[in-house]
């Protein structure tokens, strides 16, 4: 049995590089991301699962980092917003975002993109109804959430026509 | 927002993580923490051990010939997307649909829901209405408890601190009318009042056995005696049944009044849904054997 006290190692995959940080138990992996690797793209809204905006993924599946230890992602594959844009151009859902509004401070943002990463994944042809569904558990408190549903649907088009 | 600090335990067997529990008695079992870490980020739960059971081989998985049975590290995303799951017990996708969000749902267990016993969850009172059991390990072995035995009041379970759920075995549904119902303030938050309904028609459509279990309204998800002896022997879809179901559907149960709703709000909801739910039983597609 793996036994775990104060101050350990804690590795994982980050955005496809392997990394180490110091983590307690106790350590969310939101704080982990945060002040470990210093990767601060992933937001911190409630910590208690509510707000979303915390969202990363964990070996693909969507998963609210502040809802997470550290010690139990090890090993795993963490992808953050920090691993979407290549070379400084934005990923397809970055640019669908910026041309359609979905943001306006941005803060909830990086769990936007990692949620709809994950549901085009998921279900790369959503209907509007599903876009909606699927991203209940994220909150914006700027946009009003049209933008953001119309740079889903954006996204996706773009996906399928790159695919196509 | 931030947890109490814990030592973290890490068992390979379902053996070791028994003899871990029984080792700290201020422990918990961790598994996809949905629950367990919000509280503990708020210091409402601050065990001196988490022992995680989320890489325990053979306790996640859903198998089904007869009856189904799903492991207790089981996501509830996968429950969620299984078509088997879909096609035979369609009370159960239902239920699903309704607990928190696709993140929570990707790391959240089917077990965890259970043995967590939040009187607000779906999940439990989808088991009452299912006639679930129970595989409980324990030091030296195993015993089954019925999903009617299990809940005893807020975060509280027949579990002992040496004990943990395996799996979860459901009957089949085949042939009984079902439907799920709850009123919540947002979609995925925690009901307000919800109800599970299956009911057993014979061959013209009399209900023979009933099973309508409420959660959100008590301390515990609890089965409505006087809503399933009154609809026993009605005829599934019956108007009249179902209004006059819904109003007895809380006799005899103490009924929670807390920050949101109260006491009244409550009752009247749940007469709303219990009637609800027992109509749409009468159209929803049934499960297949």
């Amino acid at each position: 049995m793996e036994t775990r006290q104060g101050n350990v190692a804690v590795e994982m995959t980050v955005n496809g590089e392997p990394m180490v940080g110091i983590a307690e138990p106790r350590t969310l992996l939101s704080d982990f991301l945060r002040h470990g690797l210093g990767m601060t793209g992933t937001h911190v809204g409630c910590e208690q699962g509510v707000c979303g905006a915390c969202t990363v993924l964990i070996d693909g599946q969507p998963a609210r980092s502040c809802l997470t230890f550290a010690v139990q992602a090890e090993g795993c594959r963490v992808d953050t917003v920090e691993g979407m844009a290549e070379g400084g151009a934005l990923s397809d859902v970055q640019e669908a975002f910026r041309a359609e509004h979905g943001l306006q401070c941005g803060f909830c943002t990086p769990g936007f993109l990692a949620a709809t990463e994950a549901l085009l994944a998921e279900n790369p042809d959503p209907t509007d109804d599903e876009i909606r569904d699927y991203l209940s558990g994220n909150i914006c408190r700027c946009t009003g959430y049209q933008g953001i549903i119309a740079a889903v649907r954006r996204a996706a088009q773009t996906r399928k026509a790159a695919s196509a | 927002m931030k947890p109490a600090q814990f030592d973290y335990l890490r068992p390979g067997s379902l053996a070791e993580a028994i003899e871990a529990l029984g080792a700290n008695p201020d422990s918990k079992v961790l598994a996809g923490g949905q629950s367990l870490i919000p509280m503990m980020n708020m210091r409402l739960a601050r065990p001196s051990a988490l022992v995680d059971i989320g890489r325990i081989d053979g306790l996640a998985g859903i198998s089904a010939n007869g009856s189904l049975r799903v492991g207790a590290t089981t996501r509830q995303a996968e429950v969620l997307a299984d078509a088997t799951v879909q096609r035979r017990w369609p009370l159960i996708t239902a239920a699903l649909r309704h607990v928190g969000h696709p993140a929570t749902r990707a790391r959240g267990t089917f077990g965890g829901s259970i043995a967590h016993a939040e009187p607000a969850a779906e999940l439990p009172a989808a088991m009452l209405a299912l006639d679930a059991a129970f595989t409980v390990h324990r030091p030296g072995g195993t015993r089954t408890v019925a999903a009617t035995d299990f809940f005893l009041g807020h975060y509280t379970t027949v579990l002992a601190e040496d004990e943990l759920l395996g799996h979860v075995d459901v009957p089949a549904l085949g042939g009984s009318h079902w439907a799920f119902a709850e009123v919540a303030r947002r979609h995925g938050d925690y009901a307000l009042t919800g109800v599970a309904v299956r009911l057993t028609p014979d061959a013209d459509g009399v209900v023979t056995d009933a099973r309508v279990a409420l959660f959100a309204v008590s301390s515990r998800p609890v089965r409505s005696a006087a809503a399933e002896r009154l609809l026993v022997g009605t005829r599934v879809g019956d108007a009249e049944a179902a209004t006059a179901a819904g109003k007895v559907a809380l006799d005899d149960i103490e009924v929670a009044e807390d920050s949101f709703v109260s006491a009244t709000y409550r009752t009247e909801a749940t007469a709303a849904i219990v009637r609800r739910a027992l109509l749409e039983a009468a159209t929803n597609p049934k499960g297949e054997n």
